[in-house]
């Protein structure tokens, strides 16, 4: 295969948030334009769609949705709609990062969309639960927010850690969302705040949880050779990726407190990208609920089992921090259009790459992280972007 | 019976089904391969080492490993909330059901497998306190 890594020529989002008169296909039109205006390059020069979405079924009674939101963003070509849960657009990226490499396509359009609010709380929490196994977790009960919650747990009996620490991760991406014009939540929380909030499902209370967000992203992801050709801006590459798979039920895994898939897509995609985890200067990592951000830092490497717990806590992951994490806000403040998230960080962590980006001034290097997991980290995706030449 | 399936008379879910009818009559069980690994039905293979599965009874009891409780549900769980979420190891396999009864639940507690009911008729597994 030929390791010339692809680089995002354009980016582009909606707002992330409360949007239920928006249709899916609005959303996503909106992102492509904003990524098309972000680039130098023509429609007619996308070879394809690769497009994230998780629940267009129940939400919007719309299947085979990639032709519609291809025709959405101005394009007539082959178009495919990826489905991995929360992970759908950050596999729709490796895909696109596979097809460039491999000489398949010089330009693809990348991204995902959702639409989340028009079906209420219960409709959506009853949507996601269908990332979880039918027979043997959702007949039980489990929700989204009790699947984490039993790792929470499980995390806490075999580790330490406590509701406090999580509270720091909440307040951290709070703080991080505040400068966003694309972020849900833009109001800074406090600990106490996050501690008093309502039980969702114990261990985790409401600030301890992503929001329930509508919302699109879309990006330009084309050749070395195309970028040469065309002489363009586009600095960020695409370094490396990787994916991880584990069993679907949590009951099924070896371990309750530990997420192997997402291990095995970062040992995979720091090798492909020939950079080591010591060289990441911020990490946008899957933090649906406050827990998650703590199983994917030790997940990724950057902090032993057991370790990161604290970090937040510590300032070690804020953004004066040595590793600042979720500068974007993350799912839990920038919001969570899940079949949106794995592209939108993409999106973001080429900005704060770039320069252009509120929180640019806190990223000290030139590699950013992101990780993005479907399910219970049944699926898990990351991928390494560098600044090149 | 009809096999003119509708949502008031669905299709059972094979072998998922044929479980928790061997749970209500007390004669549960799961599966393991050689290497001891232990799973729910259906399987045909091992899905970590690739071996072939026998069935084994499932143990009268087994110890919570991690819980939750839940109060915002999913619609076909809202009569039941607030309810704790349920995974206990027993032996080679673990389970995740509904304990009803979660006053001072902790990890470690002794539980036992049950067929329960929602209110809407729809069978679920429950993990009570032993």
């Amino acid at each position: 295969m030929d390791r010339t890594p692809p680089r995002v020529a354009g980016v582009g989002l909606t707002h992330f948030g409360v949007h239920p008169e928006r249709t899916g296909r609005d959303l996503f039109a909106e992102a492509a334009e904003r990524a098309f205006a972000d680039a130098a390059v023509p429609r007619e020069d996308v070879d394809a769609l690769y497009y994230g979405n998780f629940m267009g079924e129940l939400t919007e009674h719309q299947g085979h949705q990639a032709p519609l939101m291809a025709e959405a963003a101005g394009l007539t070509c082959p178009a495919t709609r990826y489905e991995n849960a929360c992970a759908s657009s950050g596999v729709a990226v490796r895909e696109a990062v596979r097809a460039v490499r491999n000489g398949e396509a010089d330009v693809l359009l990348v991204g995902g969309a959702e639409r989340m609010n028009n079906v209420g709380t219960a409709g959506s929490t009853e949507g996601l639960a269908v990332a979880a196994d039918d027979l043997f977790e959702v007949r039980a009960g489990v929700t989204f927010p009790g699947a984490y919650a039993l790792m929470a747990r499980a995390y806490f009996d075999e580790f330490g850690g406590s509701r406090e620490d999580l509270a720091h991760v909440a307040v951290k991406n709070h703080d991080n969302a505040l400068d966003n014009e694309f972020a849900q939540y833009r109001q800074a929380i406090d600990v106490e705040t996050a501690l008093e909030a309502p039980p969702i499902a114990e261990p985790l209370g409401l600030y301890d949880s992503c929001p329930i967000t509508d919302g699109a992203s879309a990006f330009l992801l084309v050749s070395e050779a195309y970028v040469a050709e065309h002489d363009l801006d586009a600095p960020v590459a695409i370094a490396g990726t990787g994916q991880g798979g584990d069993h679907l039920a949590l009951q099924d895994r070896t371990d309750l407190a530990f997420a192997p898939a997402t291990e095995a897509a970062a040992d995979e995609a720091f090798a492909d990208a020939g950079v080591e985890r010591a060289a990441a200067a911020f990490a946008e990592v899957h933090d649906c609920f406050t827990i998650a951000e703590v199983l994917a830092l030790e997940g990724l490497g950057f902090y032993d089992r057991g370790a990161a717990v604290g970090a937040a806590r510590a300032g070690e992951t804020t953004a004066d921090g040595d590793l600042p994490v979720n500068l974007s806000g993350g799912l839990k403040a920038k919001g969570h259009p899940v079949g949106a998230t794995g592209a939108a960080q993409v999106v973001e962590a080429t900005r704060l790459l770039r320069g252009d980006h509120p929180n640019s001034d806190a990223v000290d290097g030139d590699v950013g992280v992101t990780h993005n997991a479907g399910g219970t980290v049944a699926s898990a995706v990351v991928h390494v972007l560098e600044v090149r030449s | 019976m009809s096999d003119d399936f509708t949502p008031e008379n669905p299709a059972p879910d094979g072998e998922y089904d044929a479980w928790l009818d061997a749970v209500d009559a007390g004669d549960g069980y799961h599966l393991v391969c050689d290497e001891g690994h232990g799973w729910l039905p259906p399987r045909r293979v091992c899905p970590r080492c690739g071996g072939d599965l026998r069935e084994e009874p499932l143990p009268d009891s087994g110890a919570v490993a991690t819980f939750t409780v839940v109060h915002v549900p999913t619609p076909s769980f809202a009569a039941e909330a607030p309810y704790a979420t349920v995974v206990a190891d027993f032996g080679g396999v673990r389970l995740t059901g509904v304990a009803r009864q979660f006053e001072d639940l902790a990890v470690g507690d002794s539980v036992a497998p049950a067929v329960g009911e929602r209110e809407d008729g729809e069978r679920l597994l429950l993990l009570e306190r032993a």
